[in-house]
């Protein structure tokens, strides 16, 4: 199981950073939600592995489950999707506007530039 | 318990939707609320600076939890000084954007400056990783509002890259999150000071690999090289009061790294030996150089200040990465410099800008109150150029005087001044063309210049206010610094904080079993 969750998030991650490194809004966006996904995976299994036990810590139980990266992730799954929805309104909003949905300077602008 | 410490926080949260709700289309009722809301909160943080100045540290916990299993919200000096700064910042640029009326050209201006605002101090003032996470999360949702304010394509565009850049930053947080958490079960910084010291130096390729993506989310938010893409083109392109606001932003990656590698993370623990020393000096001293050269390079104003805020962040970076109560104090001094200075320079731009067509850096005809705006440039860029007699120089010779027997003392001495040689060049370039060339043109008929009208009255009490602000961080230099050197030892002896925060007693603090 270690494996199979390991490599997951080592996918996830992998396919996230690639796209996130394309042109296009869309691309973009697309990784950066894999990439949350990765993370969202990673935090929950930051509490260990582990099959069928309760997330209560109780007299008596001796197997359980940590509770808490539950909790942590279900603030970064939320958090991921309001940003991933934030962004996205963002970027057709720009789409819209310049009829471009190029992540990087436009060109006229940044022939000024310093960097 | 006293509840002060949290009204920070509360007051902005209500206020915001207060406004949204009750006041969507009376902006005369924003503004007041606003306002108000902003003199209060001045009021708060400076009860709570008061209350913290004698060395108290006051502890809140949320819902009475006990504080590694709750969380905490922890007011030092540190913490209540960062708090009073962005009070006080908020005040001048809310006054600025009433007074350029940038409040009226988009939707939500006031609500969305308040969440920004209990998102920043939110970040100061908790005690807990993931909680800053979350404030994290609360400024920049915010400052995505407040960035695309009054739209335009070139605008959103910057916005979009502003918006994915931290996004990613986010997710980064998050692994190093979850990788500390996996590997001390704990998110609390207190907690996580003492537990980090237990760890085997066999096992600690974890920690250290959190630690090191922890300083990385810091760095992003603090556009320390080579992660400093992302400010540029948004600073540049953002409103000016909220670019302004902003000057505070990077400050908060400046205080995340103070707090958590000054308690959690210190230098002389092996698992961090080398870290401030092998990466962050050189990555400060390449942004401080970056960001001067950009000053010089520029050939638009706004692109010129964006890269002011880059080397004096930097400048921040190098005290802070020499890790001595000397050079912390120097940083704490030329962090509150930094941001009144950079603040002031980005309503300069806006001064400027709104007599003239664009900000390249060309010269244009005179425009009406174009004295009074030069006046005040000259004095923001002797402050950021950091010549004297303002604070700059004063904060520059701190952070010289903490360097001087540290082993990379040639490069820091050599790298600052010399840096300090092209900013004063490029500033001076950059006035000049802007405000004396501008004599040498004349306005050619067919081309009516009447349109433009001076900024209002208010506009230039803000800027003023700004800089009267940085003329008393002269003045009062030696209290000032006398403050920030108990601020940081405090900062260097952490262990009343880590009592206070796990000793205090709270539901659930009956200890189950010991560490």
């Amino acid at each position: 199981m270690e494996l199979l969750v390991a490599s997951a998030i080592g996918i996830l991650t992998a396919g996230g950073i690639y796209l996130m490194l394309r042109l296009r809004t869309f691309p973009v966006i697309l990784g950066i939600s894999l990439l949350t996904y990765a993370v969202n995976v990673f935090l929950f299994a930051s509490g260990r592995l582990s099959i069928g036990g309760p997330p209560i810590l109780r007299d008596g139980v001796d197997f359980y489950a940590d509770p808490l990266p539950q909790a942590l992730v279900l603030t970064a799954i939320v958090i991921s999707f309001g940003m991933t929805a934030v962004v996205v309104m963002i970027a057709l909003g720009a789409y819209l506007g310049a009829d471009d949905d190029r992540v990087d300077d436009p060109v006229d602008a940044s022939a000024g530039d310093a960097t | 318990m006293t509840h002060w410490i949290v009204a920070p926080i509360i007051l902005p949260a209500l206020l915001a939707p207060f406004i949204v709700l009750a006041a969507r289309y009376h902006i005369g009722i924003q503004r007041v609320f606003s306002v108000a809301g902003v003199v209060a909160l001045i009021a708060i943080a400076a009860g709570l600076m008061w209350q913290a100045s004698d060395g108290t540290i006051t502890l809140y916990q949320l819902g009475d939890w006990a504080a590694p299993f709750g969380i905490v919200i922890v007011a030092d000096r540190l913490s209540t000084m960062m708090v009073m700064l962005t009070a006080v910042l908020a005040l001048f640029v809310l006054l600025y954007a009433i007074g350029s009326e940038w409040d009226t050209r988009g939707r939500h201006f006031h609500a969305l400056f308040q969440f920004q605002l209990m998102g920043i101090m939110g970040a100061f003032l908790t005690g807990d990783l993931f909680n800053l996470f979350v404030f994290f999360e609360v400024l920049l949702i915010a400052s995505y509002g407040l960035m695309i304010h009054a739209g335009g394509n070139a605008r959103l565009r910057a916005g979009v890259q502003y918006v994915l850049f931290n996004l990613l930053g986010s997710t980064l947080f998050l692994f190093a999150l979850g990788a500390i958490y996996a590997e001390t079960g704990t998110l609390n910084m207190a907690d996580l000071a003492r537990r980090v010291t237990l760890i085997d130096a066999g096992e600690t390729v974890g920690i250290r690999l959190a630690a090191v993506l922890l300083l990385l989310v810091f760095a992003i938010k603090a556009a320390v090289l080579p992660l400093h893409f992302w400010l540029p083109s948004s600073y540049a392109e953002a409103p000016a009061p909220v670019a302004a606001l902003f000057a505070i932003m990077t400050k908060v990656g400046a205080y995340a790294i103070i707090r958590v590698y000054t308690m959690v993370f210190t230098p002389d623990l092996e698992v961090t030996s080398g870290l401030h020393t092998t990466w962050l000096l050189p990555a400060a001293l390449a942004s401080l150089a970056i960001g001067m050269i950009g000053i010089l390079a520029a050939r638009h104003f706004d692109r010129l200040v964006a890269f002011a805020v880059i080397g004096s962040m930097g400048m921040v970076m190098v005290a802070i990465s020499l890790f001595t109560p000397t050079s912390i104090t120097a940083a704490l001094y030329y962090t509150v410099h930094s941001t009144l200075a950079a603040a002031a320079l980005f309503l300069i731009v806006d001064l400027v800008r709104s007599g003239r067509s664009d900000l390249r850096l060309i010269a244009q005809p005179v425009v009406p109150g174009a004295v009074l705006t030069s006046a005040l440039f000259f004095a923001a860029a002797i402050a950021m150029a950091g010549l004297p007699p303002l604070s700059g120089f004063l904060g520059k010779l701190l952070v010289l005087d903490a360097a001087f027997d540290t082993a990379s003392a040639a490069w820091i001495w050599a790298i600052v001044l010399i840096s300090s040689l092209i900013a004063v060049v490029g500033f001076s370039r950059a006035g000049s063309i802007l405000f004396w060339k501008a004599k040498t043109v004349t306005v050619s008929e067919e081309e009516p210049n009447e349109t433009a009208s001076p900024p209002a009255t208010l506009s230039y009490v803000a800027v003023g206010g700004l800089l009267t602000l940085l003329v008393a961080h002269t003045v009062f230099a030696g209290p000032a610094t006398s403050y920030m050197t108990a601020v940081s030892d405090q900062l260097f002896n952490p262990e009343p904080y880590i009592s206070t925060v796990l000793d205090t007693p709270g539901k659930l603090s009956t200890p189950k079993e010991g560490y």
